[in-house]
């Protein structure tokens, strides 16, 4: 199992558009992966409805758990991706 | 005649006929369902994908943002762990229908919770339950109505994707029955210049086909009009289609006292639309999106290029520039990201800046370079000043790294009180009326549950412009305004009366209040200042400076017979 905890970069958060971008490369991933903000419930990193309602906000500290082959490739990816401000 | 009251958005006025937004559905009743969950859970699958298909659909056909959000909600509609929740419910035997319901509502109830930007997101899922369940009861998906003709839509509140998909070419003019003036379809009508009356409780009563006019300078809906009514509505509107196409000329009084009409930008993109709406200026260049965007402070040669790029839109010309405006509410990684309890009341503005001193330093400095290589008049302010002494720090820095002209916003209390001392100190200052309004007031702007107090006409707001303009005057030094009041026209008189001597707005805004303050002279702008200022709060206080300025304008005709030319803008608040 591998791990990554990031900030969130989005000025608004994780809301409708940059959830949509982040949970659609999650599901292509090719192995479930979770997201978890602070010490919070995990959720499935490829349901949109499941990310949203964590009420994710900029600057956030959320963190990405994997297992499979390529786990450190897709974590690079998610990671990236969480770190870019979509709102900008 | 029936006259349903609102909140106007803008200035214009529009004559239609109603066509409502469908009601939203019932609550599915919560019965046993008579299938299986099995195939309780075919039915929702195929309705919850078939709506996925129509929002990926509406999408393409939208564009654009709008497009990126009906893509998010077509992935709500298929969401793995909404098809969790939903199948957990219809094993304990639900209907689709039901399950469906519940499951969306315990999501939205989440978000809600949530408050803030995340929380307002709580109607993208209402819409996209409202699809599945209508999808399932066979019933057309609830939306925007789209005939041949133009109309006047009539809505509780227009969501996300309503807006989106909204025909702009046909919408004469939108009411809404719940909206505030921050809602999504306020956003949406000041964006586009479309009229708009929100917040109209009374237009539940409106039905199809009712003929309406939309007076948003007024903040009302006249329902079955009277022909006299419509007569008056059709002159207004040629009127100010006329004001549109007046000659642009240079800001001045009827007396031909000049007050420079300047624009409020965001970036340099806006600088070319502005000039040919006849900015004579800009009188508030915010700086934060060059910040905003970055992950760590832009360096000194990039600040340059985007500030000298805006500056060479404006030879000869005055462009105020005001330093990074950032704080709790609005965090910076590099600046100051530590949450905090009150952020309108914490570490921003300047504040923030003197925190970190070297990033102020290198705005400056970029300033300076990129005045020394263009043409335009360069001025320079710092947001939040509270004290004279920040206010002497920022002037001492800025004119030690090479601007001529540095001032400060007038935005608390304490800096209106202390204007004479302060203006001692500084080349001019600019008085920003949104945070002067929230923090005399003592109401968060951002809050629509005390939105009533956030009114630029309440008088203790009016009398702090006043002492600002009153020092000004005496020490021989500009005081601008550039808050959302210069914007009003009927305000934008009572500003100059109080002392201002420049007025900076949106640029949409330009052509209204020019022609507004070619209607009185300095002495009735003094006159109508006299009148708000001794009103007991905003309502009268713009009631009292309308009876004035219609008497100006109008000397001859009784007060009920007579159409403003210069109508009140009531949407920063009715108080009730």
């Amino acid at each position: 199992m591998a791990e990554r905890t990031v900030l969130i970069g989005s000025t608004h958060g994780l809301h409708a558009r940059p959830a949509k971008l982040f949970t659609k490369a999650a599901a292509a991933a090719g192995a479930p992966v979770t997201l978890q903000k602070g010490d919070g419930k995990p959720v499935n990193a490829a349901s949109i409805l499941g990310v949203i309602s964590l009420g994710i906000n900029h600057g956030d500290s959320v963190t990405l758990s994997t297992a499979g082959d390529n786990a450190e490739s897709v974590l690079d990816e998610l990671s990236e991706l969480l770190l870019t401000d979509h709102d900008a | 005649m029936i006259e349903l009251q609102g909140i106007g958005i803008g200035q214009g006025v529009a004559i239609g006929r109603v066509l409502r937004m469908p009601e939203p559905l019932p609550e599915p009743v919560d019965l046993r369902s008579v299938l299986e969950p099995a195939a309780e859970l075919a039915r929702a699958t195929a309705s919850m994908h078939a709506v996925a298909e129509d929002l990926e659909a509406l999408g393409d056909r939208a564009g654009g943002t709008a497009q990126e959000v009906l893509e998010a909600q077509a992935m709500m509609a298929e969401d793995p762990t909404l098809v969790d929740e939903v199948t957990a419910r219809l094993h304990k035997h639900q209907t689709a229908e039901r399950a469906v319901f519940e499951s969306f509502a315990a999501f939205r109830d989440q978000l809600a919770a949530l408050g803030g930007y995340l929380g307002e997101r709580a109607a993208d899922l209402d819409d996209v339950a409202q699809r599945v369940i209508a999808d399932l009861a066979g019933l057309p998906a609830p939306g925007v109505p789209d005939p041949d003709e133009p109309f006047v839509l009539v809505a509780r509140d227009l969501a996300p994707a309503d807006t989106a998909v909204l025909d702009l070419d046909k919408v004469l003019g939108l009411i809404t029955i719940d909206g505030g003036p921050t809602s999504h379809t306020a956003i949406l009508a000041r964006e586009k210049s479309i009229t708009a009356v929100v917040g109209a409780h009374a237009a539940t009563q409106l039905t199809d086909g009712d003929e309406v006019i939309v007076d948003a300078a007024n903040g009302v809906v006249l329902l079955t009009p009277s022909p006299e009514q419509l007569d008056e509505a059709r002159a207004r509107i040629l009127a100010r289609a006329a004001r549109a196409l007046a000659p642009i000329g240079p800001g001045r009084l009827k007396d031909g006292t000049s007050v420079p009409l300047l624009a409020n930008l965001g970036s340099a993109d806006g600088a070319a639309a502005a000039v040919a709406l006849g900015a004579e200026g800009v009188g508030l260049f915010r700086t934060e999106f060059l910040f905003l965007e970055a992950t760590s402070a832009p360096t000194v040669q990039q600040q340059r290029e985007q500030y000298e790029r805006m500056l060479r839109e404006f030879p000869g010309r005055k462009v105020v520039v005001r330093a990074l405006d950032a704080g709790a509410d609005k965090p910076l990684a590099f600046l100051n990201d530590a949450a905090e309890e009150n952020p309108a009341l914490g570490l921003r503005g300047l504040r923030a800046l003197r925190a970190s001193e070297d990033i102020l330093r290198e705005q400056l400095t970029a300033l300076a370079e990129a005045d020394a290589a263009t043409d335009a008049d360069l001025w320079v302010m710092a947001p939040m000043v509270a004290t004279v002494e920040e206010a002497a720090y920022f002037t001492d820095l800025a004119h030690e790294l090479g601007l001529k002209t540095a001032g400060v916003m007038v935005e608390v209390p304490s800096a209106a009180l202390m204007a004479d001392r302060i203006l001692a100190h500084t080349d001019f200052a600019s008085i920003g009326t949104n945070d002067l309004t929230q923090y005399t007031l003592a109401a968060d702007r951002m809050l629509g549950s005390v939105a009533g107090f956030q009114d630029p006409w309440h008088p203790a707001v009016l009398r702090l412009v006043g002492e600002v303009g009153a020092a000004g005057a005496r020490l021989g030094k500009p005081v601008g305004v550039c808050g959302e009041a210069a914007a009003d026209p009927l305000l934008a008189v009572v500003l100059v009366g109080l002392g201002a001597t420049t007025l900076s707005m949106s640029a949409s805004a330009l052509a209204d209040v020019r022609a507004s303050l070619a209607d009185f002279t300095l002495e009735q702008a003094r006159h109508l200042a006299g009148a708000a200022l001794t009103a007991d709060g905003a309502a009268s206080a713009r009631a009292a400076a309308t009876a004035l300025a219609l008497a100006h304008t109008h000397p001859s005709s009784t007060p009920d017979g007579a159409a403003p030319t210069v109508p009140t803008t009531p949407e920063r608040g009715i108080q009730k």
